[in-house]
């Protein structure tokens, strides 16, 4: 087994410069490290209780795990994942353990990436999607018009619309309590610390220290997802440390800012505009009245 | 590892290698509803392709065909604001669209086009019917038919600047497929509403747009590879399968229709229900296309391998 290559330290964008604040506090965001997820789902109940988010309907089982929650909407911030899997645990050589069999068990909370380039905001035709000082997307719902843009915008199926309400909700990193340097709620929840918070470059150099250490002991499959500001979003404020492929937890391989390509768009948009006026214009000048 | 160099329409070969949790899907399908938005995308390119007929009806001494394209294009126009309007969560706030400007969002862009496209059309038709300000509505008119095309393509930017597999990325044809669909469903309601003497321009702009239709859409989905599937298979591939039938039929009918009537107007249907047909048969490919993990997990999968095996690549 080779092993995966170790994360390089860099710094994810400053994007809050961008955007146009001059004075800000440092990006924030959140590292989840689901090696120490035990999947108790404090961080959901913690980030409903909080954010006062209704239920999301009817309780009903799944069927497929311990996961009733099935996936992030506009009522659930936080998704625990469970995924039980026939894959060897990997184990210190000199562990002794002898029962270490072929199934395991991985664990993650889910949120919302809060991405260096995202989609949802900048799709968004109202301006009701912002990029907070504290280089978070949140909405805002007064000027929100429910036009569901953000949902198909999104690359990792996080924002939803609420059918009762008619407007979109998300993740909004606890923004209320970040305002008076509180952690956010399923960061305080948390009894693993599986989800850190802070600083992005802090929590950066923690998260490559802890996939050097998995490495060393053995762990091979550990490695970081969304803290790379070469991808295609320029990198989550949200990143995770995973001990699989990103698709086993329900992340897309490799998810992109669709507005990267709207120039190319318009010009294709242009193009066929142009071509339809001169059919329709040859149509009337072209051959026998 | 296998890798290959190329991504477009290659997917295929890696389908079966493919993880997901437990078959849940990825992305969120679209919030839209299909009347409406799917409506919306067929009613506005009715409208933008009608305002060109009108002005060349107009510059050209057809007033029969004149008439026609701006009766469309105010039909269209407002049809389609109605259900854009009536598909958003909080309709009453329909006009925070215009508490910005913001080029990144097509659909921002969008709203620009129709406050400036309605009112020409709306102009237009009330000086045709009134007869009164001749000038204006002329003016008008020529306005509307600038704008028009650009209504056509632009909800092909709104459709395709979004995560969804199938609209993404077909983000090169859509506009194509978008602007032939539009011009064949306007040829279609001229061919209907205008009398025999003057719809020869309709009838051959109807076989234009029912090329364009076609070929857009078979290029199309030969780039998407193996999302294509997703307008192939389910109620998106019998709408389609359906609306390349109808466009034949409507074509063929323009074609032989000469001062025929009857054949006119029957050809005109089947153009606009072969137009009606795409528009909501790419909606559902769409939903379609968010609901399978398949055509999330499988193009990216294709696309990091392709990076990795670029030299220099990641």
């Amino acid at each position: 087994m080779t092993m995966p290559p170790l994360p390089v330290v860099t710094r994810l964008p400053e994007v809050q410069e961008e955007t146009g604040y001059t004075e800000h506090p440092p990006r924030m965001g959140f590292f989840t490290d689901t090696s120490v997820c035990i999947g108790c789902k404090a961080c959901e109940v913690a980030c409903k209780e909080w954010n006062q988010l209704p239920a999301d309907g009817p309780f009903e089982f799944t069927g497929m795990s311990f996961d009733n929650t099935e996936q992030l909407s506009g009522s659930t911030w936080r998704h625990v994942a469970f995924i039980e899997q026939r894959k060897p645990v990997g184990k210190p050589a000199e562990s002794g353990d002898q029962g270490a069999g072929d199934l395991r068990w991985l664990m993650a909370s889910d949120v919302c990436k809060h991405c260096t380039d995202a989609a949802c905001l900048n799709v968004c035709p109202t301006g009701s999607l912002f990029r907070t000082e504290f280089g978070t997307v949140v909405v805002q719902e007064d000027v929100c018009n429910g036009c569901g843009y953000c949902v198909s915008a999104c690359p990792y199926g996080v924002i939803d619309k609420r059918e009762d309400d008619g407007r979109v909700f998300k993740c909004t990193l606890c923004y209320d309590r970040l305002v008076d340097d509180l952690t956010p709620a399923c960061a305080k929840a948390c009894p693993t610390e599986s989800i850190q918070y802070g600083p992005l470059d802090e929590l950066l150099h923690r998260a490559t220290a802890r996939v050097e250490r998995l490495h060393q002991d053995g762990v091979v499959d550990a490695r970081l997802y969304g803290h790379d500001p070469a991808d295609g979003v320029r990198g989550n404020g949200a990143f995770f440390l995973l001990l699989d492929e990103p698709e086993v937890y329900g992340l897309p391989p490799a998810p992109k800012d669709t507005t990267r390509d709207l120039p190319s768009m318009w010009r294709h948009a242009a193009v066929a505009a142009v071509t339809l006026a001169c059919g329709v214009a040859a149509a009337f000048v072209i051959g026998p009245r | 590892m296998t890798t290959r160099g190329r991504v477009d329409g290659q997917a295929t070969l890696m389908e079966d290698e493919f993880t997901s949790y437990y078959n849940r899907r990825i992305l969120k399908p679209p919030a839209w509803r299909e009347v409406n938005i799917g409506g919306y995308l067929y009613l506005g390119g009715l409208a933008g392709a009608s305002s060109v007929f009108a002005a060349g009806g107009q510059l050209t001494g057809r007033p029969g065909l004149a008439r026609a394209g701006k009766v469309a294009a105010l039909t269209g126009i407002s049809l389609s604001l109605v259900a854009l309007v009536e598909d958003l969560g909080r309709p009453e706030r329909f006009l925070n669209m215009l508490r910005t400007f913001k080029p990144t969002s097509p659909m921002n862009v969008g709203s620009w086009l129709l406050a400036a496209y309605t009112p020409l059309v709306g102009i237009s038709m009330l000086t045709e019917l009134t007869g009164r300000f001749p000038l204006a509505g002329r003016a008008a008119c020529y306005g509307a038919a600038v704008i028009g095309p650009a209504i056509t393509t632009y909800t092909a930017v709104l459709v395709s600047d979004t995560a969804v597999p199938a609209w993404h990325d077909g983000y090169r044809e859509m506009p194509f497929l978008f602007a032939g669909s539009a011009t064949a469903t306007a040829a279609g309601a001229a061919m209907i509403a205008t009398p025999p003497s003057e719809n020869t321009p309709a009838r051959r702009a109807a076989v234009f747009g029912t090329a364009l239709e076609l070929v857009a859409g078979r290029l199309m989905r030969r780039r998407l590879g193996m999302v294509a599937g997703s307008y192939e298979r389910g109620r998106a591939g019998a709408l389609l399968r359906a609306a390349e039938a109808l466009a034949v039929a409507g074509a063929a009918g323009a074609v032989v229709a000469g001062r025929k009537r009857t054949l006119a107007v029957l050809s005109g249907a089947a153009l606009m229900a072969a137009s009606a047909c795409v528009r909501l048969g790419v909606f559902s490919a769409g939903v379609a296309s968010t609901q399978d993990p398949r055509y999330t997990v499988v193009p990216q999968r294709a696309r990091v391998s392709a990076q990795a095996a670029r030299p220099g690549g990641r």
